[in-house]
Protein backbone atom coordinates (compact mmCIF):
# COMPACT_ATOMS: atom_id res chain seq x y z
CA UNK A 1 0.00 0.00 0.00
CA UNK A 2 1.71 3.43 -0.88
CA UNK A 3 1.44 6.72 1.01
CA UNK A 4 -0.27 8.26 -1.20
CA UNK A 5 -3.44 6.48 -1.09
CA UNK A 6 -3.46 6.27 2.89
CA UNK A 7 -3.44 10.35 2.37
CA UNK A 8 -6.27 10.45 0.27
CA UNK A 9 -8.19 7.89 2.30
CA UNK A 10 -7.71 10.24 5.16
CA UNK A 11 -7.70 13.70 2.81
CA UNK A 12 -11.36 12.21 1.83
CA UNK A 13 -12.41 11.49 5.64
CA UNK A 14 -11.51 15.28 6.77
CA UNK A 15 -12.94 17.27 4.03
CA UNK A 16 -16.74 17.09 4.96
CA UNK A 17 -18.05 19.83 2.52
CA UNK A 18 -15.61 18.36 -0.58
CA UNK A 19 -16.54 15.37 0.01
CA UNK A 20 -18.33 15.32 -3.60
CA UNK A 21 -15.50 16.81 -5.35
CA UNK A 22 -12.98 14.46 -3.94
CA UNK A 23 -11.88 11.17 -5.14
CA UNK A 24 -13.55 7.86 -3.78
CA UNK A 25 -12.61 6.94 -0.38
CA UNK A 26 -9.83 4.09 -0.06
CA UNK A 27 -12.62 2.22 2.12
CA UNK A 28 -15.59 2.34 -0.92
CA UNK A 29 -13.39 1.51 -3.57
CA UNK A 30 -12.15 -1.98 -2.08
CA UNK A 31 -15.10 -2.89 -0.55
CA UNK A 32 -17.00 -2.50 -3.68
CA UNK A 33 -13.88 -4.23 -5.32
CA UNK A 34 -14.61 -7.05 -2.96
CA UNK A 35 -17.65 -7.49 -2.77
CA UNK A 36 -19.66 -6.57 -5.95
CA UNK A 37 -23.21 -6.45 -4.97
CA UNK A 38 -23.27 -6.64 -1.59
CA UNK A 39 -22.50 -2.93 -1.30
CA UNK A 40 -25.44 -0.99 -1.99
CA UNK A 41 -24.51 2.29 -1.76
CA UNK A 42 -21.68 4.57 0.36
CA UNK A 43 -22.29 7.87 0.87
CA UNK A 44 -20.30 11.01 3.02
CA UNK A 45 -21.31 13.42 5.89
CA UNK A 46 -19.62 15.75 7.96
CA UNK A 47 -16.43 13.20 7.01
CA UNK A 48 -17.72 10.28 7.80
CA UNK A 49 -17.89 7.71 5.23
CA UNK A 50 -21.19 5.57 5.85
CA UNK A 51 -21.24 2.34 3.73
CA UNK A 52 -24.90 0.54 3.13
CA UNK A 53 -24.74 -3.30 3.35
CA UNK A 54 -26.58 -6.31 2.53
CA UNK A 55 -27.79 -7.95 5.13
CA UNK A 56 -26.11 -11.28 3.93
CA UNK A 57 -22.61 -9.78 3.68
CA UNK A 58 -22.54 -8.15 6.23
CA UNK A 59 -19.77 -10.45 8.35
CA UNK A 60 -17.69 -11.02 5.25
CA UNK A 61 -18.02 -7.05 4.80
CA UNK A 62 -16.77 -6.41 8.56
CA UNK A 63 -14.16 -8.93 8.08
CA UNK A 64 -12.93 -7.47 4.79
CA UNK A 65 -12.58 -4.06 6.45
CA UNK A 66 -10.94 -5.75 9.53
CA UNK A 67 -8.38 -7.66 7.84
CA UNK A 68 -7.66 -5.74 4.18
CA UNK A 69 -4.27 -4.94 4.63
CA UNK A 70 -4.97 -1.73 3.43
CA UNK A 71 -8.26 -0.68 5.59
CA UNK A 72 -7.47 -2.32 8.98
CA UNK A 73 -10.50 -1.63 11.22
CA UNK A 74 -9.34 -3.09 14.25
CA UNK A 75 -11.81 -1.44 16.47
CA UNK A 76 -15.33 -1.53 16.81
CA UNK A 77 -16.56 1.40 18.80
CA UNK A 78 -20.06 1.11 18.77
CA UNK A 79 -23.02 -0.85 17.32
CA UNK A 80 -26.01 1.13 17.25
CA UNK A 81 -29.66 0.13 16.42
CA UNK A 82 -32.02 2.63 14.80
CA UNK A 83 -35.76 1.97 15.02
CA UNK A 84 -37.41 3.84 11.58
CA UNK A 85 -41.55 2.71 12.74
CA UNK A 86 -43.26 3.35 9.62
CA UNK A 87 -40.47 2.80 7.35
CA UNK A 88 -39.93 -0.54 5.81
CA UNK A 89 -37.37 -1.70 5.86
CA UNK A 90 -38.34 -0.93 9.99
CA UNK A 91 -34.88 -1.41 11.85
CA UNK A 92 -31.49 -0.64 11.06
CA UNK A 93 -28.16 -1.61 12.76
CA UNK A 94 -24.71 0.80 12.37
CA UNK A 95 -21.51 -0.23 13.06
CA UNK A 96 -18.87 2.50 13.95
CA UNK A 97 -15.56 1.03 12.81
CA UNK A 98 -11.89 2.51 13.22
CA UNK A 99 -8.58 2.27 12.38
CA UNK A 100 -5.59 2.51 15.02
CA UNK A 101 -3.29 1.92 12.27
CA UNK A 102 -4.21 4.68 9.46
CA UNK A 103 -7.08 6.69 11.84
CA UNK A 104 -10.00 6.59 9.49
CA UNK A 105 -13.56 5.65 10.21
CA UNK A 106 -16.29 3.85 8.37
CA UNK A 107 -20.05 3.10 9.55
CA UNK A 108 -21.42 -0.06 8.08
CA UNK A 109 -25.16 0.43 7.94
CA UNK A 110 -27.52 -2.91 6.95
CA UNK A 111 -31.40 -2.84 6.77
CA UNK A 112 -33.09 -5.11 9.30
CA UNK A 113 -36.96 -6.30 8.06
CA UNK A 114 -39.30 -5.83 11.25
CA UNK A 115 -40.68 -9.49 10.80
CA UNK A 116 -37.57 -11.04 11.30
CA UNK A 117 -35.28 -8.98 12.76
CA UNK A 118 -32.28 -10.76 12.49
CA UNK A 119 -28.31 -10.67 11.91
CA UNK A 120 -25.16 -12.23 11.76
CA UNK A 121 -23.55 -11.75 14.87
CA UNK A 122 -19.85 -10.29 14.96
CA UNK A 123 -18.46 -11.65 17.97
CA UNK A 124 -15.80 -13.55 15.96
CA UNK A 125 -14.40 -10.78 14.69
CA UNK A 126 -14.47 -8.24 17.34
CA UNK A 127 -15.16 -9.66 21.14
CA UNK A 128 -16.54 -5.65 21.92
CA UNK A 129 -19.38 -7.22 20.02
CA UNK A 130 -20.45 -9.33 22.90
CA UNK A 131 -22.28 -6.35 25.09
CA UNK A 132 -23.17 -4.34 22.08
CA UNK A 133 -25.45 -7.09 20.30
CA UNK A 134 -26.66 -8.05 23.89
CA UNK A 135 -27.81 -4.56 24.44
CA UNK A 136 -29.44 -4.23 21.03
CA UNK A 137 -31.30 -7.64 21.50
CA UNK A 138 -32.18 -5.94 24.93
CA UNK A 139 -33.71 -2.80 24.07
CA UNK A 140 -34.29 -3.06 20.36
CA UNK A 141 -35.22 -6.67 19.85
CA UNK A 142 -32.38 -7.77 17.35
CA UNK A 143 -31.21 -11.04 17.51
CA UNK A 144 -27.90 -11.89 16.36
CA UNK A 145 -27.09 -15.67 14.87
CA UNK A 146 -23.93 -16.88 16.44
CA UNK A 147 -24.24 -14.68 19.37
CA UNK A 148 -22.63 -17.65 22.30
CA UNK A 149 -25.23 -15.72 25.53
CA UNK A 150 -28.06 -13.77 23.49
CA UNK A 151 -29.25 -12.40 26.93
CA UNK A 152 -30.88 -9.07 28.21
CA UNK A 153 -28.17 -6.92 29.77
CA UNK A 154 -29.30 -3.76 30.85
CA UNK A 155 -33.19 -4.56 31.85
CA UNK A 156 -34.03 -7.30 34.64
CA UNK A 157 -34.23 -10.99 34.17
CA UNK A 158 -38.07 -10.58 34.52
CA UNK A 159 -38.94 -8.12 31.76
CA UNK A 160 -41.17 -7.92 29.06
CA UNK A 161 -41.03 -6.68 25.09
CA UNK A 162 -37.93 -4.21 24.12
CA UNK A 163 -38.17 -0.96 25.34
CA UNK A 164 -36.51 1.23 22.83
CA UNK A 165 -38.65 0.41 20.32
CA UNK A 166 -40.85 3.41 19.06
CA UNK A 167 -44.30 1.45 19.63
CA UNK A 168 -43.53 0.87 23.23
CA UNK A 169 -45.60 2.94 25.82
CA UNK A 170 -43.17 4.56 27.70
CA UNK A 171 -45.45 3.64 30.90
CA UNK A 172 -44.88 0.50 30.05
CA UNK A 173 -43.37 -1.27 33.28
CA UNK A 174 -42.21 -4.70 34.63
CA UNK A 175 -41.81 -5.16 38.37
CA UNK A 176 -39.12 -7.47 39.14
CA UNK A 177 -40.49 -10.14 41.94
CA UNK A 178 -36.88 -11.46 43.18
CA UNK A 179 -32.99 -10.80 42.61
CA UNK A 180 -31.26 -12.91 40.07
CA UNK A 181 -27.89 -14.24 39.91
CA UNK A 182 -26.43 -12.84 36.83
CA UNK A 183 -23.57 -15.40 36.46
CA UNK A 184 -25.48 -19.11 37.05
CA UNK A 185 -29.38 -18.03 36.52
CA UNK A 186 -31.18 -18.65 32.96
CA UNK A 187 -32.19 -15.06 31.98
CA UNK A 188 -34.72 -14.14 29.37
CA UNK A 189 -32.62 -14.72 26.54
CA UNK A 190 -33.69 -14.54 22.64
CA UNK A 191 -35.86 -17.42 20.78
CA UNK A 192 -33.54 -19.79 19.34
CA UNK A 193 -32.69 -19.35 15.14
CA UNK A 194 -35.97 -19.99 13.15
CA UNK A 195 -38.22 -19.18 15.89
CA UNK A 196 -40.79 -17.24 15.61
CA UNK A 197 -39.88 -13.39 16.52
CA UNK A 198 -41.06 -12.07 19.61
CA UNK B 1 -50.80 4.99 75.45
CA UNK B 2 -48.22 8.26 74.92
CA UNK B 3 -49.63 11.53 75.23
CA UNK B 4 -48.71 14.53 74.05
CA UNK B 5 -47.35 16.23 77.16
CA UNK B 6 -43.49 17.16 76.86
CA UNK B 7 -41.21 15.60 79.47
CA UNK B 8 -40.78 17.85 82.58
CA UNK B 9 -37.21 18.10 83.98
CA UNK B 10 -36.08 20.04 86.28
CA UNK B 11 -33.68 22.65 85.71
CA UNK B 12 -30.53 22.21 86.97
CA UNK B 13 -29.25 23.67 89.95
CA UNK B 14 -32.73 24.13 91.12
CA UNK B 15 -33.54 22.84 94.62
CA UNK B 16 -34.93 19.23 95.02
CA UNK B 17 -39.07 19.39 95.62
CA UNK B 18 -39.03 17.37 98.99
CA UNK B 19 -36.23 17.07 101.57
CA UNK B 20 -37.07 13.33 101.44
CA UNK B 21 -34.88 13.41 97.94
CA UNK B 22 -31.65 15.16 99.13
CA UNK B 23 -29.11 12.85 98.11
CA UNK B 24 -27.05 13.98 101.05
CA UNK B 25 -23.30 14.75 99.34
CA UNK B 26 -24.74 18.92 98.89
CA UNK B 27 -25.64 18.40 95.31
CA UNK B 28 -29.29 19.32 94.61
CA UNK B 29 -30.94 16.36 93.13
CA UNK B 30 -32.10 15.86 89.24
CA UNK B 31 -36.09 14.83 88.36
CA UNK B 32 -37.25 13.62 85.56
CA UNK B 33 -41.26 12.59 85.72
CA UNK B 34 -42.67 10.68 82.50
CA UNK B 35 -43.51 7.97 81.36
CA UNK B 36 -41.62 4.83 79.54
CA UNK B 37 -43.18 5.34 76.69
CA UNK B 38 -42.60 9.20 76.34
CA UNK B 39 -39.22 8.48 77.36
CA UNK B 40 -38.12 5.91 74.66
CA UNK B 41 -39.38 7.95 72.10
CA UNK B 42 -37.58 10.81 73.03
CA UNK B 43 -34.54 8.38 72.91
CA UNK B 44 -35.33 7.27 69.91
CA UNK B 45 -35.95 10.62 67.56
CA UNK B 46 -32.84 11.90 69.08
CA UNK B 47 -30.63 9.00 68.14
CA UNK B 48 -31.73 7.91 64.81
CA UNK B 49 -28.91 5.77 63.36
CA UNK B 50 -29.39 6.47 59.23
CA UNK B 51 -28.50 3.98 56.34
CA UNK B 52 -27.14 5.27 53.12
CA UNK B 53 -28.94 4.46 50.05
CA UNK B 54 -27.52 6.58 47.92
CA UNK B 55 -28.07 5.64 44.12
CA UNK B 56 -27.62 9.47 42.47
CA UNK B 57 -27.26 12.79 42.88
CA UNK B 58 -28.75 13.04 46.47
CA UNK B 59 -26.48 11.17 47.89
CA UNK B 60 -24.12 13.94 46.84
CA UNK B 61 -26.38 16.04 49.35
CA UNK B 62 -26.38 13.30 52.01
CA UNK B 63 -22.55 13.62 52.14
CA UNK B 64 -23.28 16.89 52.83
CA UNK B 65 -25.30 16.50 55.38
CA UNK B 66 -23.69 14.51 57.19
CA UNK B 67 -20.15 16.60 56.97
CA UNK B 68 -18.84 19.15 59.03
CA UNK B 69 -20.86 22.21 57.43
CA UNK B 70 -24.56 21.31 57.96
CA UNK B 71 -23.54 18.70 60.63
CA UNK B 72 -26.30 16.30 61.39
CA UNK B 73 -24.33 15.26 64.34
CA UNK B 74 -26.44 18.51 65.58
CA UNK B 75 -29.26 16.30 65.38
CA UNK B 76 -28.04 13.38 67.16
CA UNK B 77 -28.30 11.51 63.66
CA UNK B 78 -24.64 11.42 62.75
CA UNK B 79 -23.99 7.23 63.05
CA UNK B 80 -23.92 6.48 59.72
CA UNK B 81 -24.42 2.82 59.54
CA UNK B 82 -23.05 0.57 56.43
CA UNK B 83 -25.20 -2.32 57.57
CA UNK B 84 -29.02 -2.48 57.93
CA UNK B 85 -28.81 -4.83 61.27
CA UNK B 86 -27.50 -1.33 62.72
CA UNK B 87 -29.71 1.20 61.13
CA UNK B 88 -33.16 2.23 62.34
CA UNK B 89 -33.58 5.33 59.59
CA UNK B 90 -33.37 4.18 55.96
CA UNK B 91 -32.86 7.62 53.96
CA UNK B 92 -33.17 6.18 50.23
CA UNK B 93 -31.40 8.90 48.05
CA UNK B 94 -31.92 8.49 44.76
CA UNK B 95 -33.25 6.66 41.21
CA UNK B 96 -34.42 3.44 42.53
CA UNK B 97 -35.02 1.35 39.24
CA UNK B 98 -37.09 -1.45 39.08
CA UNK B 99 -33.99 -3.88 38.70
CA UNK B 100 -33.13 -2.55 42.03
CA UNK B 101 -36.59 -2.83 43.75
CA UNK B 102 -35.89 -6.51 45.73
CA UNK B 103 -32.65 -5.35 46.57
CA UNK B 104 -34.12 -2.45 48.45
CA UNK B 105 -36.50 -4.11 49.72
CA UNK B 106 -34.22 -6.77 51.35
CA UNK B 107 -32.42 -4.03 52.61
CA UNK B 108 -35.22 -2.75 54.27
CA UNK B 109 -36.73 -6.33 56.14
CA UNK B 110 -33.08 -6.60 57.02
CA UNK B 111 -33.19 -3.43 59.28
CA UNK B 112 -35.01 -4.00 62.65
CA UNK B 113 -38.05 -2.64 64.21
CA UNK B 114 -38.41 -0.21 64.73
CA UNK B 115 -37.74 1.83 61.33
CA UNK B 116 -38.51 4.61 59.42
CA UNK B 117 -37.88 5.72 55.46
CA UNK B 118 -36.94 8.88 53.87
CA UNK B 119 -37.48 9.42 50.42
CA UNK B 120 -35.33 11.56 49.48
CA UNK B 121 -35.63 13.89 45.83
CA UNK B 122 -37.74 13.42 43.12
CA UNK B 123 -36.45 10.49 42.01
CA UNK B 124 -37.26 8.05 45.23
CA UNK B 125 -40.79 9.68 45.81
CA UNK B 126 -42.26 9.61 42.81
CA UNK B 127 -39.37 8.51 40.00
CA UNK B 128 -39.36 12.07 38.65
CA UNK B 129 -38.42 12.98 35.58
CA UNK B 130 -38.17 9.03 34.80
CA UNK B 131 -41.23 8.58 33.58
CA UNK B 132 -39.79 5.37 31.53
CA UNK B 133 -39.44 2.18 31.37
CA UNK B 134 -37.15 0.93 33.78
CA UNK B 135 -37.44 3.50 36.82
CA UNK B 136 -40.26 2.74 39.98
CA UNK B 137 -42.58 5.86 40.33
CA UNK B 138 -42.14 5.77 44.15
CA UNK B 139 -40.40 3.92 46.43
CA UNK B 140 -43.53 3.59 48.08
CA UNK B 141 -44.46 1.16 45.46
CA UNK B 142 -42.37 -1.41 47.57
CA UNK B 143 -41.33 -0.17 50.96
CA UNK B 144 -43.90 2.39 53.00
CA UNK B 145 -42.34 5.82 53.49
CA UNK B 146 -42.18 7.86 56.38
CA UNK B 147 -40.93 11.38 55.03
CA UNK B 148 -40.32 12.25 51.61
CA UNK B 149 -37.96 15.44 50.85
CA UNK B 150 -38.73 17.16 47.40
CA UNK B 151 -36.60 18.59 45.06
CA UNK B 152 -33.74 17.26 42.59
CA UNK B 153 -31.76 17.07 44.18
CA UNK B 154 -33.63 18.48 47.81
CA UNK B 155 -30.71 20.94 49.29
CA UNK B 156 -29.05 19.89 53.00
CA UNK B 157 -31.67 22.14 54.64
CA UNK B 158 -34.33 20.26 52.96
CA UNK B 159 -32.91 16.64 53.94
CA UNK B 160 -32.05 18.43 57.50
CA UNK B 161 -36.03 19.73 57.36
CA UNK B 162 -37.50 16.39 56.85
CA UNK B 163 -35.18 14.16 59.27
CA UNK B 164 -36.44 17.17 62.07
CA UNK B 165 -39.66 16.48 60.85
CA UNK B 166 -39.26 12.59 61.50
CA UNK B 167 -37.55 13.55 64.60
CA UNK B 168 -40.84 15.28 65.60
CA UNK B 169 -43.30 12.80 65.24
CA UNK B 170 -40.96 9.71 66.55
CA UNK B 171 -40.99 12.01 70.07
CA UNK B 172 -45.12 12.37 69.70
CA UNK B 173 -45.39 8.89 68.75
CA UNK B 174 -47.23 9.11 65.68
CA UNK B 175 -44.74 7.32 63.34
CA UNK B 176 -46.21 4.01 61.35
CA UNK B 177 -44.61 1.52 63.36
CA UNK B 178 -44.90 2.99 66.93
CA UNK B 179 -48.81 2.92 66.12
CA UNK B 180 -48.58 -0.42 65.22
CA UNK B 181 -46.85 -1.39 68.46
CA UNK B 182 -49.62 0.40 70.48
CA UNK B 183 -52.35 -1.50 68.25
CA UNK B 184 -50.97 -4.70 68.54
CA UNK B 185 -50.36 -4.07 72.53
CA UNK B 186 -53.49 -2.77 72.53
CA UNK B 187 -55.05 -6.23 71.22
CA UNK B 188 -52.93 -8.10 72.89
CA UNK B 189 -54.57 -6.46 76.43
CA UNK B 190 -57.65 -7.11 75.06
CA UNK B 191 -57.04 -10.89 74.55
CA UNK B 192 -55.69 -11.17 77.48
CA UNK B 193 -58.60 -9.95 79.43
CA UNK B 194 -60.83 -12.80 77.54
CA UNK B 195 -58.60 -14.93 78.72
CA UNK B 196 -58.64 -13.48 82.48
CA UNK B 197 -62.22 -13.67 82.36
CA UNK B 198 -62.57 -17.28 80.57
CA UNK B 199 -60.02 -18.18 83.87
CA UNK B 200 -61.69 -16.56 86.31
CA UNK B 201 -65.24 -18.22 85.32
CA UNK B 202 -63.53 -21.32 85.48
CA UNK B 203 -62.35 -21.16 89.06
CA UNK B 204 -65.91 -19.78 89.91
CA UNK B 205 -67.28 -22.67 88.70
CA UNK B 206 -64.78 -25.16 90.43
CA UNK B 207 -65.24 -23.63 93.99
CA UNK B 208 -69.24 -24.07 93.43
Amino acid sequence: MSDSEVKSGLEAAGEADEAAALPEPVTARLLKAELGTAVIGTSMAFGDLAIQIRREALVSAARQCRDHPELQYDYLMDVGAVDHLGRTPRFEMVYNLYSLRFRHRVRLHVQIPEEDPTVDSLIDLWSAADWFEREAWDLMGIRFRGHPRLVRILTHAEFVGHALRKDYHPAERHRLSRTYDLFTEDQAGAPPDGASSG
Amino acid sequence: MAGNQPIAITPLGQAPPSKGGATGNGMPMQWLTTRVDDFVNWARGNSLWPLTYGTACCGIEVMSVISSHYDLARFGAEVIRFSPRQADLLIVAGTVVDKLGPVLKTVYQQMPDPKWVVAMGACAASGGFYRAYHVMQGIDEIIPVDVYVPGCPPTPEGLIYGILELKKRIERGETRPQIATREWAARNAAREATREATREAVRESVRV
